[in-house]
């Protein structure tokens, strides 16, 4: 059947199966990581240069090129990785779990760039680092899942065994997206409410929300490749670990080799 | 060109921002692709250590 | 029932009762999800004085007053109002850039005995409109914006082309 990509480790071990993902994988993924920097610089150094300032907040406005593409991979991300646990929980299909594995160290960074560039933009604007308003606490909760996530599925020597305390983790914390999301309608806070993602008219004149959507769309590819990197890489590290593992059970018993 | 430096003043906010996000993401690409490159090796390397008595031979 | 079917029921009645107890517990301790009272919350339930909390409105046009005290630091008086009812905050020290007339602010502090309010910080709270100046100063010109008051509805502007001013 899928015969190339995974050749040898394939009847030793249900894991290093994935030959069809590595075979698509591999030619998409340089297509999604140009498309991811290509996108992202047009979005950034159309918001950097050539997007007007804004009314109230001049300058400032253009953190929003980095912040809210962050944002929306933060929790976009944490989706992907809800629906890829419960994927790996219901079905068990060893692709769910290693997209859940890959997911969430680069939804980690998508949310610390969130948290950062926020808070560098609050303090000139709000006149504050940080406050622990509903919205500003509810991500700084979605980046401890994030990095709860890592740290389980990181505990573990036989990533497999992780797999489904991490996926219970991650379908707890996904309580967490509507809170984050509708924090600001919900709660008064510090934070101003949606601008884009609600139902009546976008809330940005198109000067500002055009750099703003292709900034997100190059955010979004480039989160697709990392991910997809990351998933080629957990597979291969998985294959070498069947790899030694059988070796080692060779070594000990020549004839008896776990199916 | 310092007008656009400036930010409006607001240069220490700006500029920092798209670093971070820039250089964040920069990073990770560049940490999961050397982990990619050493995870590929790794299988390469042990791949190489010659065939199994059994296994992928008969398959 | 397959086992496969069995998990999807279990972890959607799972899901069910972790949202519920969410939500259960949210709305328990709303009040102190919320960030800050209106000056209309304080009126219906009084805060008792020299505790601290947050007020939090819109800077009430024309009623902002400068001064500067014996130190030479910069005092602020001005209303924060809900539409409904008003407060009157003091504060001294260097206010947000986004601290106007007519926007929003967050102010931390205690009431005094005589029922303003003395605050320790101010915060600006703007709203989630985002347009160029120009296309603020032709929808004033225009007379679709009083001054002091929120930006008309985004369907109004958020095409709009403005005029070249510059």
């Amino acid at each position: 059947m899928d015969g190339n990509a995974a050749p040898r480790g394939r009847s030793l071990h249900r894991f290093a199966n994935p030959g069809r993902f590595m075979r698509l994988s591999g030619a998409v993924l340089p297509w999604v990581a140009m498309l991811g920097i290509a996108v992202s610089a047009v979005g950034l150094v159309w918001g950097l240069g050539f997007a007007p300032r804004d009314w109230q907040q001049g300058d400032t406005v253009r953190i929003m090129y980095v912040h809210v593409p962050a944002a929306w991979m933060a929790m976009g991300g944490y989706l992907g990785l809800a629906i890829a646990s419960f994927t790996s929980l219901v079905w068990r299909h060893p692709l769910a779990d290693i997209a859940a594995t890959s997911i969430a160290p680069v939804g980690a960074v998508f949310t610390a760039i969130c948290l950062i560039t926020g808070s560098l933009w609050g303090k000139p604007m709000w006149g504050t680092w940080w406050v622990w308003d509903a919205r500003l606490t509810s991500v700084l909760v979605l980046f401890f899942l994030y990095l709860g996530h890592i740290a389980l599925t990181s505990a573990f020597d036989e990533p497999e065994r992780a797999a489904r305390p991490a996926a219970i983790l991650a379908l707890i914390g996904a309580v967490n997206l509507p809170i984050i999301k509708f924090s600001v309608d919900w709660w008064n806070t510090l934070h101003q409410p949606a601008s884009v993602t609600r139902f009546d008219a976008p809330a940005v004149h198109v000067d500002i929300l055009w750099p703003l959507l292709i900034a997100g769309l190059g955010f979004l590819f480039a989160f697709a490749a990392i991910v997809l990197l990351r998933m080629r890489t957990t597979i291969l590290e998985r294959r070498a670990r069947a790899l030694m593992l059988a070796r080692a059970a060779e070594a000990r018993a020549p004839e008896a080799v776990p199916a | 060109m310092s007008e656009f430096l400036s930010m409006g003043g607001y240069a220490a906010f700006v500029w920092p921002s798209y670093a971070v996000a820039v250089g964040a993401l920069v990073a990770l690409a560049a940490v999961s692709f050397r982990q990619w490159r050493a995870a590929k090796a790794e299988v390469a390397r042990l791949e190489a250590l010659g065939p199994r008595r059994r296994g992928g031979g008969g398959a | 029932m397959s086992r496969k079917k069995r998990r999807l029921w279990i972890l959607l009645l799972c899901g069910l009762g972790l949202g519920t107890a969410t939500a259960l517990t949210l709305t328990a301790f709303e009040d102190s999800l919320v960030f800050f009272f209106s000056p209309s919350d304080l009126a219906a339930k009084p805060m008792p004085p020299d505790r601290p909390f947050r007020v939090g409105g819109l800077v009430e046009a024309g009623s902002v007053v400068r001064s500067t005290n014996a130190e030479g630091r910069m005092e602020t008086a001005f209303l924060v109002t809900d539409g409904a009812r008003s407060l009157r905050v003091t504060y001294t020290g260097i206010l947000p850039d986004l601290f106007r007339e007519g926007q929003g602010v967050v102010a931390e502090g205690r009431l005094r005995p005589d029922g303003s309010f003395a605050a320790s910080t101010v915060l600006a709270r703007h709203d989630e409109t985002y347009m160029p100046p120009e296309v603020a100063d032709a929808l004033k010109r225009a007379g679709h914006w009083q001054p002091g008051q929120p930006p008309p509805p985004a369907a109004l502007w958020n095409t709009l082309t403005a005029p070249a001013t510059n």
